[in-house]
């Protein structure tokens, strides 16, 4: 349903996605998890019509994303970071407005309204503008204009933002009926491990490249078993002593931690009490995580990049 | 990868224009502020200006008041103000606002013009009417033919700004340098319309700046048609010349905009 085909991009001398390929199946739920600067949000612009790729293609529904960018729109629905709202209207009518940007009118566009805002429940809010919502009420407000005309695809960047958990949560129940009930496909952009952890598959960007991509699960079954991270003072030396003495363990400095991917993280962390005990500050033993595998695919941490980028 | 031209068939112009400027309409009414700062300055500057400028101010061969001379200036100042307020929202609605669903919608980018443009101008000639009740005041009966005449000469000199708002905020990326462009563009556009001063008196190279100022020959044109005449005495100008000229002036910023708003994007705007 989406194929992305060796797109590349760059602002200026600055390499914004280096020959990014992929494909989303119809249906599919389908992350693009990375940091900030990463090049998500470049791709998620293509992927909207915004911006034309530099090189390589993008097609959704098999209509190129530049060339049939009109097809391409009446075909797809877009949740923006930024709201896209207009918060003197009412909720109803935002939704009679992009109704009729989308060729809805009439009876068929009140049909339209009154399922829309059934699926993200705010049929008691209809009446209210939009100012006076909470931020959740806004993101379904979102929601429900983009599914206003049916869309195949659904492509929705950082939706997450700004929502509490209980809202976020709410926000991905509704978004989850919407796909089930038409097979729509969902492309989402987000930072967030656990967002990602929640879609059928999710593709790692690093630095505008596509570092990894397949299901969470897959994912973490890249990492041998478990991860187990110490914490002490002198890292550096304990990392090369413990890569000696166990040579059959993958060994990484992160960040002034040690962290080693292990199939049996339990007895690994008992030997290293006993050899090292008096050095480790902390030793936690976890079951791999996407974060772990962000840094077993980049060697560096998630979070590395937000600070080197200064928002 | 070249940017602009690529089929364009399906997307539609009629329906989303029309909710587009009824948005316009309907978001206005509903911020009691901007109708008070887009009538209300313009009123207060013409009041101030006409009492005391005006004792200083001879108008030499017509004999008017000030208050009289500068009226049809303060019309085309409210036009174009309202224009400057519609059209400033585009710039921060583009990057991270209302219009990133409209751009992402099958909607031809000649309707978002449209639809804005009319909007803007339905605003513009609305406030401009309300100030039209206080001809009296500048000393001016208008009959039903000059009332007419008026609303038309409003029409275009609105849908010319508008455009000419249009145009400039579509190409900017901050809403700072759309103020640096108000005040170098917009404002000696005005200044140099005949709306606060006549020709007669300027310097030659003022004389010149306002020959060539678009403006100039709308502010005449709404002159004209207050006054019923088919030459306004204040320039020279014909009505005629000046109902050309803005007509001109229009169809060239509607142009322009609609091909600026058509031009797709090769650099990310947020």
């Amino acid at each position: 349903m989406i194929n992305v085909n060796n797109i590349t991009f760059r602002y200026g001398d600055r390499v914004a996605l280096n020959g990014v390929s992929f494909d989303v199946s119809a249906g599919e739920a389908f992350a693009l998890l990375g940091p900030n600067g990463s090049g998500k949000t470049t791709l998620f612009r293509i992927l909207s019509t915004l911006l034309a790729p530099q090189g390589g293609h993008a097609f959704i529904d098999g209509l190129d994303v530049f060339r049939d960018r009109v097809a391409v729109r009446s075909r797809m629905g877009v949740v923006f970071q930024s709201p896209s709202l207009d918060i003197h209207l009412t909720v109803r009518e935002n939704l009679v407005h992009a109704g009729h940007l989308y060729g809805l009118a009439g009876a068929s566009l009140s049909d339209r309204v009154r399922e829309s805002l059934d699926a993200v429940k705010l049929t008691q809010r209809a009446n209210d503008r939009v100012k006076t919502l909470s931020g959740g009420m806004k993101r379904r407000v979102e929601l429900a204009k983009c599914l206003l005309h049916h869309p195949r695809v659904l492509i929705l960047d950082e939706p997450s933002t700004g929502l509490d958990p209980r809202a976020r949560d709410e926000f991905w129940t509704l978004l989850n009926e919407a796909r089930v009930q038409r097979n729509t496909t969902i492309l989402v952009t987000t930072h967030l491990m656990d967002e990602a952890e929640d879609c059928d598959r999710v593709a790692i960007f690093d630095r505008g490249s596509l570092v990894a991509c397949d299901s969470p699960t897959a994912l973490r079954h890249r990492i041998g078993g478990d991860c187990v991270t110490v914490d002490c003072a002198d890292s550096v030396a304990l990392s090369n002593e413990i890569a000696k003495r166990f040579a059959d363990s993958k060994c990484a400095l992160v960040n002034g931690t040690v962290r080693i991917e292990s199939d049996n993280a339990a007895r690994l962390a008992s030997d290293l009490l006993r050899e090292f005990g008096d050095r480790v500050r902390t030793l936690t033993i976890g079951h791999p995580t996407l974060h772990d595998v962000f840094i077993h695919e980049t060697g560096h941490r998630f979070d590395d990049d937000i600070a080197e980028v200064g928002k | 990868m070249n940017g602009s031209e690529a089929p364009q068939a399906e997307s539609r112009i009629f329906v989303p224009a029309y909710s587009l400027a009824r948005r316009e309409i309907t978001r206005f009414l509903r911020q009691r502020g901007r109708i008070i700062g887009a009538v209300g300055t313009p009123l207060i500057f013409w009041l101030l200006f006409g009492g005391g400028i005006g004792s200083s101010f001879k108008v030499e061969q017509l004999g008017e008041s000030y208050l009289e001379y500068s009226y049809p200036g303060a019309i085309a100042s409210i036009l174009l103000f309202t224009a400057i307020f519609s059209m400033i929202s585009i710039i921060d609605d583009r990057s991270e606002g209302f219009m990133q669903g409209v751009l992402v919608a099958p909607v031809s980018r000649v309707a978002i013009v449209v639809g804005k443009v009319a909007g803007a101008s339905v605003l513009a000639v609305g406030q401009a009417a309300v100030f039209l009740l206080l001809a009296p005041v500048a000393g001016l009966r208008l009959g039903p033919l000059e009332i007419a005449a008026t609303f038309g000469a409003m029409v275009l000199v609105s849908v010319a700004v508008c455009g000419l708002g249009f145009w400039m905020a579509w190409r900017m990326e901050s809403t700072q340098g759309f103020h640096a462009v108000m005040n170098v563009v917009l404002m000696p556009m005005l200044a140099l319309s005949g709306a606060f001063f006549p020709m007669s008196g300027a310097s030659m190279a003022i004389v010149w700046l306002m020959r060539l100022n678009p403006m100039t020959y709308g502010v005449s044109l709404i002159r004209s048609a207050l006054l019923g005449k088919s030459v306004d005495e204040a320039t020279g100008l014909s009505a005629v010349t000046g109902l050309a000229v803005t007509v001109g002036f229009m169809l060239i910023m509607v142009g322009v905009s609609i091909r600026a708003a058509s031009r797709e994007t090769r650099h990310a705007l947020a």
